[in-house]
């Protein structure tokens, strides 16, 4: 199993962890990830929010990178460049003016073959759950985590197309298999505030403040995410102590990869006293 | 008398009608459609913080006010969760219609209420313009020059993660500057 994969500016930067223990997860499960490349930025929100075709060109230079790979998929880990990369798709395929616009411009001829997909989703719908479990050499016993999807990968569910908009289940269902005990709470898509973060932290504190508060009333130890923005936001912004996973982290322990350590280390909020009372250390 | 006050008025709807007219192309989103069931509103993270809630921007978009839509803070506010778009059930896709209505207020001229978040983003293209990839160091620095904003609300945390190695000092970079340049020269983007 293959797929091109565009692992996003902050894979080398703030989310350092989530690119590294997917490397590794990814290589445990057999599966190999091919970098797009010489990619670019996807723009993120800032693009977007004041030049909408410039925000079409950056994701569209990435996919025809991708093209060139010949893989069928592209693998996004950040779920706000798997947002881009989706409503530039979405562009491609559904506006034939606009298509022409951004061809011309980028240079390239888009194919509708290639699927860009979620790393979660890849992992739980193409990987697939028994082949995961197969790998699990310590099962997560004992560890409840409340699973937070956040606003991107989810929505618009017209464009990102993977699994419910305001009840998803695919990082749960993941965690169950693990071994970990995922927590019913109702703020699992509520937006964490995202690039607000910069220039008005204060509301970012309070709008992170609430979700991990809700996690923690929950029963939850830890929270787990599949966004480098969310994450950071989430570390950085609370008030109770509860660390912070990336999905990809407690596969890497459920898998016992000797990694991990490093993965720790980048952490604002350290999981490992939490790891060791589980005897997950 | 009467015949100029008509006139006035019949000019203030084709103005009114003039703007819904170009919201609704330029963002694609049938804003006229809006029966003000409040969902939007109601589910909105950062509707607490906007000076005009998103459903009455609608309403203010069917009605042509033009300079208070452009010129609010709410239309910066708008993090593009779409949790609005995604529940509306006329489908008005109101994360579409925000990116919209900036792209409108910056070209335009407008005084723009939220200016910190307005630098913010220029700073975030700027650093994209200049290497491919985003590198925060130099984008963060270059919004504290444009912002004058010190960001002492994330210092502290932002060093620690520098000292944890996350934010590395030298840009990661695309080898094809040309292609990134030509792309941005050709959206209208420059410096």
């Amino acid at each position: 199993m293959r797929f091109s994969y565009f692992p996003g500016c902050t894979d080398r930067s703030s989310s350092m962890e989530y690119g590294l223990s997917t490397e590794e997860v990814f290589k445990a499960l057999g599966v190999e990830l091919v970098e797009v490349e010489d990619w670019n930025c996807c723009g993120a929100a800032a693009t977007h929010s004041l030049n909408r075709l410039l925000s079409l060109c950056l994701p569209a230079r990435i996919i025809s990178k991708a093209l060139l790979s010949g893989l069928s998929s592209l693998v996004v880990p950040c779920a706000g460049c798997f947002s881009n990369l989706k409503r530039t798709e979405y562009v491609l395929r559904n506006e034939q003016r606009d298509r022409r616009v951004i061809e011309e411009i980028v240079g390239f001829r888009y194919d509708p073959s290639l699927e860009i997909l979620a790393l979660l989703d890849v992992v739980v719908n193409r990987v697939g759950l028994e082949r995961v479990y197969e790998r699990v050499r310590r099962t997560l016993k004992g560890l409840k985590v409340a699973c937070y999807y956040g606003c991107a990968l989810v929505r618009h569910p017209k464009v990102t197309r993977f699994d419910d908009p305001e009840n998803p289940q695919s990082m749960d269902r993941l965690m169950r298999v693990l071994g970990a005990q995922p927590v019913e709470w109702s703020y699992k898509v509520d937006c964490c505030g995202a690039d607000l973060a910069m220039t008005y932290g204060s509301i970012v504190r309070q709008m992170v403040g609430r979700i991990v508060f809700m996690a923690r009333e929950a029963g939850a130890q830890a929270i787990v995410t599949s966004c480098g923005l969310c994450q950071m936001n989430l570390e950085m912004r609370q008030e109770l102590g509860l660390p912070v996973f990336y999905f990809t982290e407690l596969m890497g322990v459920a898998f016992d990869i000797g990694q991990r350590e490093r993965w720790w280390g980048k952490h604002l909020i350290s999981p490992r006293p939490l790891l060791e009372s589980l005897g997950l250390g | 008398m009467e015949v100029e006050k008509l006139e006035k008025g019949l000019k203030g709807i084709e103005e009114s009608s003039f703007f819904l007219e170009e919201v609704r192309s330029r963002s694609g989103e049938r804003v006229e459609l809006c029966y003000q069931c409040m969902k939007c509103t109601a589910g909105c993270p950062t509707a607490p913080y906007m000076d005009i809630k998103p459903n009455q921007l609608i309403r203010m978009i069917q009605m042509g006010r033009r300079g208070e839509v452009l010129g609010s803070g709410a239309i910066w506010f708008c993090v593009y969760c779409q949790t609005c778009g995604t529940r509306c059930p006329n489908e008005i896709h109101i994360g579409v219609l925000m990116d919209a209505l900036r792209e409108m207020a910056v070209e335009e001229g407008v005084e723009v209420k939220e200016k910190r978040i307005h630098l913010f983003h220029e700073a975030f293209i700027q650093s994209v313009r200049r290497g491919g990839r985003a590198h925060e160091v130099t984008m963060l620095m270059d919004y504290v020059l444009r912002s004058r904003d010190w960001m002492r609300d994330s210092l502290g945390s932002g060093l620690r993660l520098f000292f944890k190695g996350k934010f590395p000092l030298f840009p990661s970079m695309v080898k094809a500057r040309e292609e990134i340049r030509r792309i941005f020269e050709r959206c209208g983007q420059g410096e």
